[in-house]
């Protein structure tokens, strides 16, 4: 970049990020014994490549996360959840039926845990790629953030 | 019976106190012309609230309200208002008094409801008598899963969150379809840095495609 007046910024940010994701990530696996799931997972990733863009310019974000990509996991994460339902109908049981995963009786939770934590992650991937490609479509209409613009 | 009294009365005080803050938060909003500004008092009111929900123990809205709120809406506010100018147009005063009766009307409708609403937390409350008692019964020996919350989303109420899912999917497809993917500009960018080597983009350097798709 030009002659860079925000350098703390780009600092500061460029620590901050990878600790943001990994938060992201925590509150995606704790969201069983805390507060948090995929949702709010999958938003605070896309908070983090925000971040990025906004910081380091759309074009760079756009390298590190490809707009297709964004748009293919939105709709592989929808495909994730819903496949679990098509493996616990595969299993014998209902549709999105987890204790029907591993055929097993009420009261034990291997396939609750199972069943939750996979559709967790399709709704990450779901919402984090879906998040990302309204901020592309919003912001890839403009070639840069100018300086004049914060 | 001293410690309960101070303890609501600590509670009392937090609520108003953050109540407080939203309201002059908002009314900061409606009177500021600098979109900026505006977008980054949402984001603060966004913040305030989530907080306010942590104090009358809705966690996970809270964190919702945190991350989507605070966080991604107003990053895309500020994506948003890179294409718009930067101040709002001052409107007449005449303008003004429909959308202030409509404020007004639909504040007291609200508030005449509340009349008829639950106090917060009541045990007799439809919220808390009817199926939320049974899945905070049944959810240890359903799921084994501690925080009540991610089962009632995920397991007894599966369907509606596939539907939530599936709604997210489609709004950020429709938007993508709307306002395109926002690729031909990095395209074009990518294109001319790799033909004109390393770092010849200047500031403030538009590409051509960029200019093309500008709305008229």
């Amino acid at each position: 970049m030009n002659a860079d007046h925000h350098v703390i910024l780009r600092v500061v940010s460029k620590g901050l990020i990878p600790i943001i994701i990994l938060f992201a990530f925590y509150v995606q696996f704790h969201g069983d014994f805390g507060p948090g799931g995929g949702f709010q997972a999958g938003v605070i990733i896309a908070v983090a490549v925000i971040l990025y863009a906004l910081v380091f310019g759309v074009p760079a974000a756009m390298r590190a996360v490809p707009p297709a990509f964004t748009r293919s996991l939105a709709a592989i994460g929808v495909m994730i959840y819903a496949g679990v339902g098509f493996w616990a109908m595969l299993q014998g049981g209902n549709y999105l039926e987890y204790q029907a995963l591993f055929h097993e009786p009420p009261g034990e939770h291997h396939g609750q845990h199972i069943g939750i934590m996979v559709i967790e992650i399709g709704v990450l991937f779901g919402v984090s790629g879906a998040m990302l490609t309204i901020f592309y479509a919003f912001a890839g209409r403009v070639a840069e953030i100018r300086d004049e613009d914060w | 019976m001293q410690g309960v009294l101070a303890n609501d009365m600590g509670i009392a005080l937090v609520n108003i106190f953050l109540l407080a803050i939203l309201f002059v938060v908002a009314v900061a909003i409606a009177r500021m012309r600098s979109l900026f500004a505006i977008v980054m008092l949402s984001g603060i009111y966004s913040l305030v609230s989530a907080t306010w929900y942590v104090a009358v123990d809705a966690v996970d809205v809270a964190f919702t309200e945190a991350a989507v709120g605070a966080g991604m809406s107003t990053a895309v506010l500020l994506g948003a208002m890179l294409l718009t100018s930067r101040t709002a147009k001052p409107e007449h005063l005449f303008s003004r008094i429909g959308p202030m009766l409509v404020c007004v009307a639909t504040g007291a409708a609200l508030i005449y409801a509340t009349v008829d609403l639950p106090a917060l937390g009541d045990p007799n409350s439809a919220a808390n008598t009817g199926v939320g008692y049974t899945y905070l019964e049944i959810n240890w020996y359903d799921t084994g899963i501690p925080n009540v919350v991610t089962p009632v989303l995920a397991s007894y109420r599966g369907f509606d969150t596939l539907g939530e899912t599936t709604v997210v999917f489609t709004a950020g497809l429709a938007v993508a379809l709307l306002l395109g993917f926002g690729e031909r500009s990095l395209a074009e960018m990518i294109r001319r840095e790799d033909k004109g080597g390393a770092r010849t983009k200047g500031k403030g350097q538009v590409p051509t495609a960029a200019k093309d798709e500008e709305p008229s």
